[in-house]
């Protein structure tokens, strides 16, 4: 029953303060883009000669002349009902671009998330129980080295190393010159996926594999293991049975924490690989000046990272028995 | 199943009124076990950790000295001393759960068998069992009963798992106490499931450090009964302790840490009166620091383990010294049923 009534008040908080921060979010990107040198007129007619008359059409049609206040009002309230407008650079409704874009996107952002977080929670947790030996420092070095590399270079050697020079990927464009959306096989697309995704897990693991080292050694010489020590546990079982329990919790909602650096790194990789996905609709839509298009991906990026906070939230509040009982007790 | 039959007379131990003769009963006993050897012998052990000094510089801490104890089935022996006297490593070093910097030298046996860091291994959690301080000794995220049961095979669980309750049972801890987490304990409940993770280990040494902090009057009483319910059933209890009228209100014998070291191992007899049967200086004075006698705290502190001694630990606090006592480390003497390390008493 509580629980219940918390959970409810738990999601009706979090959906005013995502209200709150998309007004804000949303106001301050269109403030930035009206104030600078953007032209919606030359960005949609690009390199195409066209007549003063039909310049003047376009730019009453994109509302050059309306001031501001009028204009943001006009795009939130068809905002409001759904309708985001028409991309320049792509001709068709912004919901539909973000909506092919985002799930190519999401697909990789799931899979590297998924693996960055096995793969470093694993890495963690052998170098946190073999603490000081050869095997700890490797993975050390490994995720310093790592922590330390900027996303786009090591996208960009790995594209060299592995589509360049072995040609075991293809080097770039999602889909292969001269075959059709529809007809991209399921292996066409996974092997584009794969040099991406593989950038982004490597990038990821350093940070969820040092924060689970750490936790993992805090938790093993705590009295609660010395304890299970005492008691004739030992070795691996010890640490599966303490161990894994207690760090699990904080790793997850770390990874969750994640959401906006593997954002970040999806718009930088997605533009060294060509991969379709919104970070690369976003850099175009930067770049040629197509701002329903941008404003429409501010949106959806500002809620993707938010859902992220909002889920490690609400595992610290209601996975959590220690917070859980506090909770009930005030 | 040796935890069925011990789970006997553990019945009343709410009942602290009953104390006045379970002592009779124990000495008695205790005068029996006399003749026969220690459970526990610990001789003439020390201990050091390795710390790295300034760059690679290797230093040794010493904080554990020439010290011996000895552990009989039966008896409650108590352990006090003050805070960093080396009390709880003495109860890691014979668990052999200490910190791996940890140097350990000196003999240790079990029943008559040495203890080497395989036997320790190999006996604790089973022969010897540890009743920690608090619920800090308990996985956070565990539910209780599951933490109790401990590690066992599958096969068995359904069996350990009755076992639990009925040791939980007798401990008046309701069902619902299975599925608690430990933040859900109260401070009474704490001490019975700690106490529980023993019992269920039907082990024969247990130590117990520092069970009782922070307990009211009622539940410390109880908490006591329950060592000594242990030790009435045969096993051999250290109980180690701040609290020296606890532990005279249930141990057998009662040995004084100071500085790494003990100063006397005395019987609960001597400290009865104005404790002019207490060997050393420093037991005396710790006697004379309690409340319902004249209340008068020695002054100074004991000596840091990095000061180098030569002499009597006590020295620089200690008002019967002379000049022999700064040189040379006291030898250890067997007096009137107790040992001493003093210079001064014969
Ligand atoms: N890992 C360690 N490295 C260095 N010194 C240590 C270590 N563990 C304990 N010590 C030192 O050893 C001394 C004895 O510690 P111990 O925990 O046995 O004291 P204690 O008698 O149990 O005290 P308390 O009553 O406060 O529990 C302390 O002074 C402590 O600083
Ligand atoms: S040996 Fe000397 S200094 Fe030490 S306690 Fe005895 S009398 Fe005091
Ligand atoms: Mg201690």
């Amino acid at each position: 029953m509580l629980d219940k009534d918390k959970i409810a008040g738990f999601i009706g908080n979090k959906i005013l303060r995502l209200l709150s921060l998309l007004i804000v979010v949303c106001f301050v990107s269109f403030m930035l883009i009206q104030y600078s040198p953007i032209d919606p007129v030359r960005a949609y007619i690009g390199e195409m000669p066209v007549s003063a008359e039909h310049k003047a059409n376009l730019e009453e049609y994109w509302g050059v002349n309306t001031p501001p206040q009028e204009k943001f009002l006009n795009w939130a309230g068809d905002a409001l009902k759904g309708n985001f407008g028409i991309s320049l650079i792509y001709r068709m409704p912004v919901t539909d671009v973000i909506k092919e874009r985002f799930t190519a996107s999401l697909v990789l952002m799931a899979a590297s998330w998924l693996f960055s977080g096995i793969l470093g929670f694993i890495l963690g947790i052998i170098a946190g129980m073999k603490k000081g030996t050869w095997i700890d420092k490797t993975i050390k070095i490994y995720c310093y080295v790592l922590a330390a590399t900027p996303t786009f270079w090591l996208a960009l050697i790995l594209l060299m190393v592995f589509s360049v020079y072995l040609g075991w990927f293809p080097i770039g464009l999602s889909v292969p010159i001269g075959v059709t959306a529809e007809n991209v096989t399921f292996l066409d697309w996974f092997l584009r996926l794969i040099l991406p995704a593989l950038t982004l897990s490597l990038l990821g693991v350093a940070q969820i594999a040092l924060f689970t080292r750490e936790k993992l050694i805090e938790v093993l010489s705590s009295d609660y293991v010395l304890f299970a020590k005492a008691r004739g546990e030992k070795g691996l079982d010890l640490v599966l049975r303490h161990g894994i329990r207690n760090v699990a919790l904080p790793a997850i909602t770390l990874q969750f924490l994640g959401f906006s650096e593997l954002f970040g790194g999806t718009v930088l990789v997605e533009q060294v690989f060509s991969y379709p996905g919104i970070g690369q609709a976003a850099v175009a839509a930067g770049l040629r000046s197509d701002v329903p298009l941008l404003l429409g991906i501010v949106i959806v990026s500002a809620c993707f990272v938010f859902f992220g906070n909002a889920i490690a939230d609400l595992i610290y509040q209601f996975v959590d028995p220690r917070i859980k009982q506090q909770e009930a007790s005030i | 199943m040796g935890y069925m039959e011990n789970m006997g007379n553990m019945g009343n131990m709410e009942n602290m009124e009953n104390m006045g003769n379970m002592e009779n009963k124990t000495k008695t006993t205790a005068k029996e076990k006399k003749k026969t050897e220690a459970l526990l012998k610990v001789e003439n052990i020390s201990l050091s950790f390795i710390q790295y000094a300034s760059g690679l510089r290797q230093t040794e801490l010493k904080v554990i000295s020439n010290l011996s104890i000895e552990a009989h089935s039966g008896e409650i022996l108590a352990v006090v001393g003050s805070s960093g006297s080396g009390k709880s490593l003495l109860a890691h070093a014979i668990l052999g759960i200490l910190p791996s910097n940890a140097k350990l030298d000196g003999k240790m046996e079990y029943n008559g068998q040495q203890l080497t860091p395989e036997k320790k291994e190999e006996i604790r959690g089973k022969e010897i069992a540890l009743v920690p301080q608090s619920t800090n000794y308990l996985d956070p995220l565990m539910r209780i009963s599951n933490q109790v049961i401990g590690c066992v095979e599958e096969k068995n669980e359904g069996l350990m798992k009755k076992v639990q309750r009925d040791i939980f049972q007798k401990y008046d801890l309701k069902p619902d106490v299975d599925r608690m987490f430990p933040h859900e304990l109260s401070g009474g409940m704490t001490r019975r499931v700690l106490v529980s993770t023993a019992v269920m280990s039907s082990a024969k040494l247990i130590i117990a450090d520092e069970p009782t902090p922070g307990l009211d009057e009622k539940t410390l009483n109880e908490t006591l009964s329950y060592f000594k319910d242990m030790a009435n059933r045969g096993c051999a209890v250290i109980l180690i302790t701040h609290d020296i009228e606890a532990a005279l209100k249930i141990s057998d014998k009662i040995a004084v840490f100071y500085a790494g070291t003990v100063l006397e191992v005395a019987n609960v007899e001597d400290f009865k009166n104005n404790g002019e049967n207490l060997r050393h200086p420093y037991t005396r004075a710790l006697w004379n620091a309690l409340p319902q006698n004249k209340f008068q705290a020695i002054k100074g502190h004991q000596p840091m383990q990095d000061e180098v001694i030569d002499g009597c630990i006590f020295y620089e606090r200690c008002s019967k010294k002379n000049e022999l006592c700064s040189k040379g480390i006291p030898q250890l003497k067997s007096v009137n049923g107790g040992v001493v390390r003093c210079n001064n008493v014969s």
